[in-house]
């Protein structure tokens, strides 16, 4: 073999490397036919046996859909996307609309397995319940049995929809309503699955719950919609992650994610999300377009969102909190890291209507390559409100000189006993840190992976100990080739 | 061991070492003393390997080898360590983390397998303790709000960890009080071994007291103008740099 030729070929072993999920699973699909119209929502509904409700819920919220405009106050910028050359459902043939573990095609069993998350209970992360979630449906929840005798649901939310209705029915679109916004009434129009959980009042969820998803269609979208509701005096802890293939198209996921929290109870929500984010000259990735919002319905309740976010062309989310109740807490931790041509808007919005409630956000955006990161905050005092707390610090670290970093905080205080404190740093990692890691032995890029890991510990300290570690391995991997 | 000729470096475009030319038998330990600004750091710079330091004339050797081919990563796996005048803080990394991290990437480099945590810890833990240096100071991030005389003290601990073949001591005496230059001192002392060298970046002779150097040299405007034994050190706290400078301008 030639040099050159060998070059080559390393090259592109190395390019594989980067992005370890990028492979396809071959399997035969089902789609709906390409494009949106009334009767896609209709097959989509059919497909997943959906009660009339259902179906009537979907219509309404296409009508409304299609009057409705995509919005561009964000700091991002893509081609406009063609809502109607893409596919709205796909799943692997012959899903039965229940199945147990033992019936699953082997192949998915083998994709998630390549994922690193087994789907057989006795190979399964200790302590971890899994739904798998594959393009558009659900492919397998593990621990159902075990979750079931503590009284929680865990399940894919089109078998609540059919097995949970009056559930499904009080809770759903209560917290992001169906007109909420562009994506989110896209999504409430042709979501296909997502995960339900409920936990019963005064239960500590007896283990982690995680949601993990996966696109491997091409040309479609992937609409999840998660809805989990912690009754009085519970305590649920859920983790979701998400990975796609390589390709060269622009795939959009738009998810929508409620969580109500009533009395008392609380919902740690933690996200590592790695969808594809393209290559190194900005072609294909993931458009992610999510709509996250808990809602402390109840006194004394708290929700806590933690986000690692790495993957993703365009990554849109704010995942808020509405602080409804007295004494309420809520908690957004984030880490966001852009590469190459990656565009992170990310932030939060902390709404606090009950009195003496307390919020807190923790931001740490990091930027390298030619990639734009950009935090964007809300935190809102209504009049109502006395004695609102908040604390927000964002932490931005630029890696090389091309890449761009913003803060946008939105403060809002109508109430004269709030107290809002926020915080803003930019930095740079120093030549002198590299150097000093680099003289003890450390090479280039381990030593960005520990620098950048110290300047997220706030944040990866939230995470759930069994997630931690990958985490920190994925902020790493991310940054790749972005020194040097 | 180490071979230095004839050699000139470059920072920012400005020539700061003008033709220095020094030789360190393997075994020995000398001492390099001079004027503020007269290119000792930048010396031990270019000893380790940092990026902007370039050689624009002259040569390094490190046991036969072109020290200037290798990378940092790569003469700190080969046994070169500097303990820095001005030592670096990184936020949110654990000493600890930051010592497993360092040893197991140099034994790696080697071809050697990785020390698991609790092995790290009880090597830490010992060295530690012969320098005085506390558990919750091992827990706190790297450098992050030390004191000065700690963030030496930490340098002479990964000196102690990582038992290089040549060490550059680069003013690890300044900030220290006398009962830390003693730990220091006997932490240097404990390496001294004929297959190890080791440079000693110092102004004041008091730390000569307690490590006694082989050979001094004294550097002034990027060259060395003078070299003696060790009573060259009490002669310069005696009289200054002043009539050394004089001569070499
Ligand atoms: N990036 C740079 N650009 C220009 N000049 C530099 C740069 N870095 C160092 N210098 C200069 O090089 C000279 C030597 O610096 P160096 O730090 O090596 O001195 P030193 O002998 O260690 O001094 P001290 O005893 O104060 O530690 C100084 O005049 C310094 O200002
Ligand atoms: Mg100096």
């Amino acid at each position: 073999m030639s040099s050159a030729a060998r070059e080559t070929k390393k090259q592109v072993a190395e390019i594989g490397e980067k992005y370890k999920y990028g492979f396809v699973t071959d399997i035969e699909m089902e789609r709906a036919p390409r494009g949106l119209t009334q009767d896609t929502v209709r097959y989509i509904s059919a497909k997943k046996g959906e009660p009339q409700w259902m179906l009537d819920w979907r219509l309404g919220a296409f009508e409304r859909w299609q009057q409705m405009k995509e919005p561009n106050w964000a700091r991002v910028h893509y081609q406009k996307i063609d809502y109607q050359n893409a596919y709205y459902y796909a799943a692997p043939k012959n899903t039965p609309l229940k199945q147990s573990l033992d019936e699953v095609d082997p192949k998915l069993l083998e994709t998630y397995k390549k994922l690193g998350i087994p789907l057989h209970e006795q190979m399964a992360l200790a302590g971890v319940a899994v739904d798998a979630v594959f393009d558009s449906v659900s492919v397998a929840t593990t621990f159902k049995a075990k979750l079931n005798e503590a009284g929680v649901i865990f399940c894919p939310i089109s078998e609540a929809i059919r097995d949970h209705s009056d559930l499904v029915k009080k809770y759903l679109g209560t917290v992001v309503p169906v007109t909420d916004n562009f994506f989110a009434t896209l999504n409430s129009a042709v979501f296909s699955d997502g995960t339900f959980v409920y936990v019963p009042k005064g239960v500590r969820c007896p283990m982690e719950l995680s949601t993990y998803f996966r696109i491997n269609a091409s040309e479609t979208g992937q609409f999840e919609r998660t809805l989990i509701i912690a009754d009085v005096g519970s305590y649920v802890s859920y983790l979701e992650g998400c990975t796609a293939p390589k390709r060269d198209e622009n795939q959009l996921h738009a998810a929508v994610v409620e969580l109500v929290a009533l009395e008392g109870a609380e919902i740690k929500y933690s996200t590592v999300q790695n969808w594809y984010p393209g290559d190194e000259n900005g072609l294909g990735g993931i458009y992610n377009f999510v709509t996250k919002r808990g809602d402390c319905r109840g006194d004394r309740s708290k929700i806590s969102w933690t986000q690692v976010e790495t993957g993703s062309a365009i990554t849109w989310k704010y995942p808020s909190c509405i602080l409804r109740g007295d004494d309420t807490v809520g908690e957004f931790y984030s880490i966001a890291i852009a590469n190459n041509f990656q565009q992170a808007d990310t932030g939060t919005k902390m709404i606090h209507l009950g009195k003496n409630t307390r919020s807190r956000i923790i931001s740490k955006g990091i930027s390298a390559g030619k990639a734009n990161n950009t935090y964007r905050g809300l935190v809102s005092v209504h009049p109502k409100a006395a004695n609102a707390r908040n604390y927000t610090q964002c932490d931005s670290l630029l890696i090389g000189g091309k890449c761009g970093a913003h803060t946008v905080p939105y403060i809002e205080a109508r109430n004269p006993t709030a107290k809002i404190e926020h915080e803003a740093t930019t930095s740079k990692i120093a030549e002198d840190q590299l150097f000093y890691c680099l003289q003890r032995g450390i090479p280039q890029e381990e030593a960005v992976a520990l620098i950048v890991n110290g300047f997220c510990k706030e944040v990866l300290q939230q995470l759930p100990m069994e997630f931690a570690v990958e985490a920190q391995k994925l902020v790493g991997i991310s940054l790749e080739g972005s020194v040097g | 061991m180490l071979e230095i000729k004839d050699l000139h470096v470059a920072v920012g475009g400005k020539e700061i070492l003008k033709g220095l030319t020094l030789a360190i038998a393997a075994g020995q330990v000398h001492a390099i003393m001079g004027p503020n600004g007269s290119g000792k750091s930048t010396l031990s710079y270019v000893l380790a390997g940092r990026a902007g330091y370039e050689i624009t004339q002259g040569s390094i050797r490190y046991n036969g080898e072109d020290l200037n081919a290798l990378a940092p990563e790569e003469r700190a796996a080969k046994g070169v360590f500097l303990a820095m005048q001005y030592p670096v803080e990184i936020p949110g990394v654990t000493t600890l983390n930051f010592l497993k991290t360092a040893l197991n990437a140099q034994r790696r480099a080697r071809g050697e397998s990785d020390l698991d945590a609790m092995s790290v810890l009880k090597l830490v833990r010992k060295k530690a303790a012969a320098l005085k240096i506390s558990e919750d100071m091992l827990k706190r991030a790297l450098n992050v709000g030390f004191s000065g005389g700690e963030k030496k003290r930490l340098e002479i601990l990964q000196m102690a960890m990582f038992v290089p073949k040549l060490a550059i001591l680069d003013e690890t005496d300044s900030g220290l009080d006398i009962d830390a230059l003693k730990l220091v001192a006997e932490g240097v002392n404990a390496l001294r071994a004929p297959d190890r060298a080791m440079v000693v970046i110092t102004h004041y002779q008091r730390l000569l007291n307690f490590i006694v150097p082989d050979r001094i040299h004294v550097l002034a405007h990027g060259k060395i103008v003078a070299e003696g034994g060790k009573e060259l050190a009490h002669e310069l706290e005696a009289k200054g740099y002043e009539h050394l400078v004089g001569k070499a301008a």
